[in-house]
């Protein structure tokens, strides 16, 4: 049995390392360390309620919006304000741009590029995947065609942002009461075009093909007749490499799926529900958000009096960076302390879609179910916001005035891109008193807890073959470890609040 | 020679990368192909990672690869204790600040990307658990982890394109001047921000220029009005270009409805007030627009409000426009 430790991971958002015992080339036992303290928590306290709006998108630079989606809305039930539809609208519209970017980005720019590894130089598709998804730094003039053009995409993308919140990241427009930014009838049909712009690079690219008829994709074998029908798609030529790489068998997480719920429709109700799957079961389950927990074990935080697991209303953050048996800076949460998965694939499995149900059912929630998740949803994603948009009357306001309260608590619970996002704050004497956060790689990153459980990526590597040693000097490594690790599309910045 | 740019990551939110790829062009690594830049190494873009990313640090060191400039994001760690152990750089075991240190007497050119790499930003907000600063600046006491005293190989000092985030146009002119030499001690001001967006403050070019002129001011969010009496904007003394280089295609913080926080400026992260609402003394904002003497700004604000048109009082209180400005016609003949 051998030690080997792996580290630093690019193409995710912050820093991250991984320690492997590995027995017969494959992967006994992980430990997943994210190896930087932030302390947030801490520094929200004793502000004025609303200064969070300002601090927390500084929280993560990818899921900027999300962070103050999260905030607006414990906020907001704080201070018992309901947003105007307008408001409500504009709010969703900039989380849900970022969340298709996030996607995007995920997709072409930190996925995709692994395919392109030395190690993979004698498979057929090399050449093709380097042409479309050559990595954009290190190896100047190495093709990336298909990634360059999504970071193009991108950017006009988040004009989306710029004009309905000011700039991406760090949005200051996104308020309890709505958001500080009324649109325009002109900038809605201008949006309108920006909004075709990325409906067409994915049905020319991605998908080679219409979104809604990418979204009514059914089962595994509706996506293969597909393929066979768009070879050329980005989407098709994935299957390929997924196939010849056994990505369908690679990096099985728990059983265990938590969604917040995303996007609510006209009649107030989430496009996509709120909910808990389990694979043995056949009917999502409601949530209990009072029944989720964190626990600092193995983290480098004091313990509670009794190294009780703690609610985040009861929970605090306070480091201690020499703690025997701590080996990271996330805690663990747990949800009827149960380890969970979170993310496109946790939301589109408690939502009933059938070509996740079916994968899932043949495979487990592996690294081919986590990225097809993030597929899908992008094709689901275009459609709801061609109608929020919509939805938008210029004339009508877009923020409620409200007053503050003297103390109260409240809980923000939405989805960003990466999963379950949850804000627990409370306000003493006008003052932000206490504040927990739980974003998604915390929970599908975490370290053992105090029963020695994995978590959810320590899980999803037992298993996963080391690569063949080019020499006898040579680091170990492992091509499948980088895939299961960015399957999960990890934001250690997040993580690290 | 194209210049080799480094870009490490410590304690931020990865935002000024998140930014950079924002920018305005149909093909980003063509562009910085063309203007003479070739990114080494950057964490959201490079293929290499792990051994092969240490083996690149340690001929960077060691000489054998040249190190035009080093760029980091994010505030330098330095706690607990001095000990640097709230990042330790993954797979070395070796603190952050230690690598930075190291690489920083290597490098031509040594550039903070954003306002924590130069000041220590949001990071650093109280209580500063984790003891962060900026490479050459702990908010406004120069210091930081490279000290007072530290020039690059160049001979300049850290470069300090500050900003939360940076504007990817910022960090882009910055990295094209140097590689066309073009970008000396001179362009840079007294706090090492290059002066082409720092001589410029978020004030100019503002659209809601004319309700300042009348003190027509917003008294809540999405209001049109100026939100720099009640709602807590510093623009007026940010420095920055931010209403003339334009954010994501139109936007600024401005643009959309609420106040400029001046989030280029060291220490801006602990105003000593609510970010959103403007401090004043005696009915008068304590922060002044910058070089504007107090008695003149009262006389003035007082002479303005009074002389203020029905279209702008009313407007200032909407969030669209209420009341259109008058067509001037002709009159009959």
């Amino acid at each position: 049995m051998t030690r080997v430790i792996l580290g630093p991971f690019n193409r995710v958002e912050g820093d991250l390392e991984v320690q492997l015992t590995v027995r017969d080339g494959r992967v006994h036992e992980a430990h997943v360390t994210a190896p930087m303290y932030r302390g947030f928590e801490r520094m929200l306290l004793g502000h004025a309620p609303l200064d969070a709006l300002t601090i927390v998108p500084r929280i993560c630079g990818i899921c900027s919006v999300s962070q103050t989606v999260a905030a607006a809305q414990a906020l907001a039930q704080a201070c018992q304000v309901q947003m105007p539809p307008n408001g409500q609208w504009a709010t969703q519209l900039m989380l849900a741009c970022e969340n298709l970017a996030d996607h995007l980005t995920h997709f072409y720019v930190f996925f995709m590029p692994d395919f392109t590894r030395a190690v993979y130089t004698h498979r057929p598709w090399v050449d093709e995947a380097r042409r479309r998804f050559g990595a954009l730094a290190g190896h100047p003039g190495a093709g990336g065609a298909h990634n360059r053009a999504a970071l193009a995409v991108r950017a006009r993308w988040f004009e989306l942002v710029g004009t309905l919140g000011g700039k991406w990241p760090h949005t200051g427009a996104i308020m309890p009461g709505g958001s500080s930014r009324a649109l325009t009838g002109s900038e809605r049909v201008r949006l309108r075009m920006r909004m075709r712009e990325m409906r067409a690079f994915l049905q020319d690219t991605l998908f080679g093909g219409a979104l809604e008829d990418v979204a009514a994709l059914d089962s595994l074998l509706a996506l293969r007749a597909w393929c066979q029908q768009h070879p050329d798609s980005d989407l098709a030529f994935f299957m390929t490499l997924a196939d010849d790489t056994a990505l369908a068998e690679l990096g099985r997480g728990p059983d265990h799926y938590l969604s917040h719920g995303a996007y609510p429709a006209d009649d107030g109700c989430l496009s996509w529900p709120r909910g808990v799957w389990h694979a043995a079961s056949t009917q999502p389950e409601p949530l209990h958000a009072l029944h989720i927990t964190e626990d600092t074990r193995h983290a480098w935080y004091s313990d509670p009096p009794g190294g009780k697991a703690l609610h985040p209303m009861d929970g605090h953050t306070l480091p201690d960076a020499d703690k025997p048996g701590a080996y990271s800076w996330n805690k663990a949460p747990r949800l009827n302390g149960q380890v969970i998965q979170t993310g496109a694939l946790a939301r589109q499995l408690v939502a009933g879609h059938p070509l996740l149900h079916d994968v899932t059912r043949r495979h487990g929630g592996t690294v081919l179910a986590r990225v097809l998740a993030r597929l899908l949803e992008m094709a689901r994603i275009v459609p709801l916001m061609e109608h929020g948009l919509d939805r938008i009357e210029p004339d009508a306001p877009f923020n409620r005035p409200h007053s503050l309260p003297q103390q109260a608590e409240g809980v923000g619970l939405i989805e960003a891109a990466r999963g379950a996002l949850g804000h627990w704050l409370r306000i003493d004497d006008a003052k932000l008193s206490h504040y927990q956060i739980i974003a998604p790689t915390s929970w599908n990153f975490s370290p053992r807890d105090a029963h020695g459980v994995p978590g959810a990526l320590e899980a999803a590597l037992v298993g996963a073959p080391m690569d063949e040693p080019t020499s006898s000097d040579a680091p170990a490594d492992s091509v499948a470890v980088q895939h299961i690790v960015r399957s999960f599309d990890p934001c250690m910045v997040c993580t690290v609040h | 020679m194209a210049l080799n740019v480094l870009w490490l990551q410590s304690g931020g939110c990865g935002g000024c990368s998140m930014s950079l790829l924002c920018a305005d062009t149909p093909d980003l690594p063509a562009q910085l192909h063309a203007g003479g830049i070739h990114l080494l190494w950057h964490p959201a873009l490079a293929l290499a990672g792990q051994h092969e990313l240490v083996q690149l640090l340690n001929a960077c060191l060691d000489g054998s690869q040249t190190l035009d400039v080093l760029c980091v994001e994010g505030a330098l760690l330095r706690g607990p204790n001095g000990s640097g152990r709230f990042h330790r750089m993954a797979g070395t075991g070796l603190p952050m600040t230690d690598w930075v240190r190291r690489l920083s007497q290597r490098a031509r050119y040594v550039m903070a990307v954003g306002s924590c790499a130069a000041w220590g930003g949001f990071s650093a907000s109280a209580p500063n658990d984790t003891e962060a600063c900026g490479l050459q600046f702990e908010d406004e006491h120069r210091g930081g982890l490279l000290g007072a005293d530290f020039t690059a190989g160049s001979g300049l000092p850290v470069i300090n394109v500050a900003g939360c985030p940076t504007h990817p146009g910022w960090v882009i002119d910055t990295w094209m001047m140097l590689a066309d030499g073009s970008l000396n001690r001179d362009s840079l001001d007294s706090l090492g921000r290059p002066r082409f967006y720092a001589d410029q403050l978020v004030h100019h070019a503002c659209t809601r220029n004319e309700y300042y002129e009348y003190k027509a001011s917003a008294a809540q969010p999405s209001d049109l009005g100026c939100l720099m009496e009640n709602l807590g904007c510093k623009g007026t003394q940010a420095h920055a270009d931010c209403n003339i280089r334009l954010w994501n295609g139109q936007g600024s913080c401005v643009r959309a409805g609420y106040a400029c926080i001046s989030c280029t400026a060291p220490g801006f992260q602990d105003p000593g007030h609510a970010f959103h609402i403007t401090p004043k003394l005696a009915g008068i904002p304590i922060g002044l627009p910058s070089d504007m003497p107090k008695a003149w700004f009262v006389a003035l604000a007082s002479l303005s409000k009074s002389a203020t048109p029905r279209r702008v009082k009313v407007n200032s209180h909407s969030d669209h426009v209420v009341v259109p400005p008058m067509t001037r016609r002709k009159p009959p003949r």
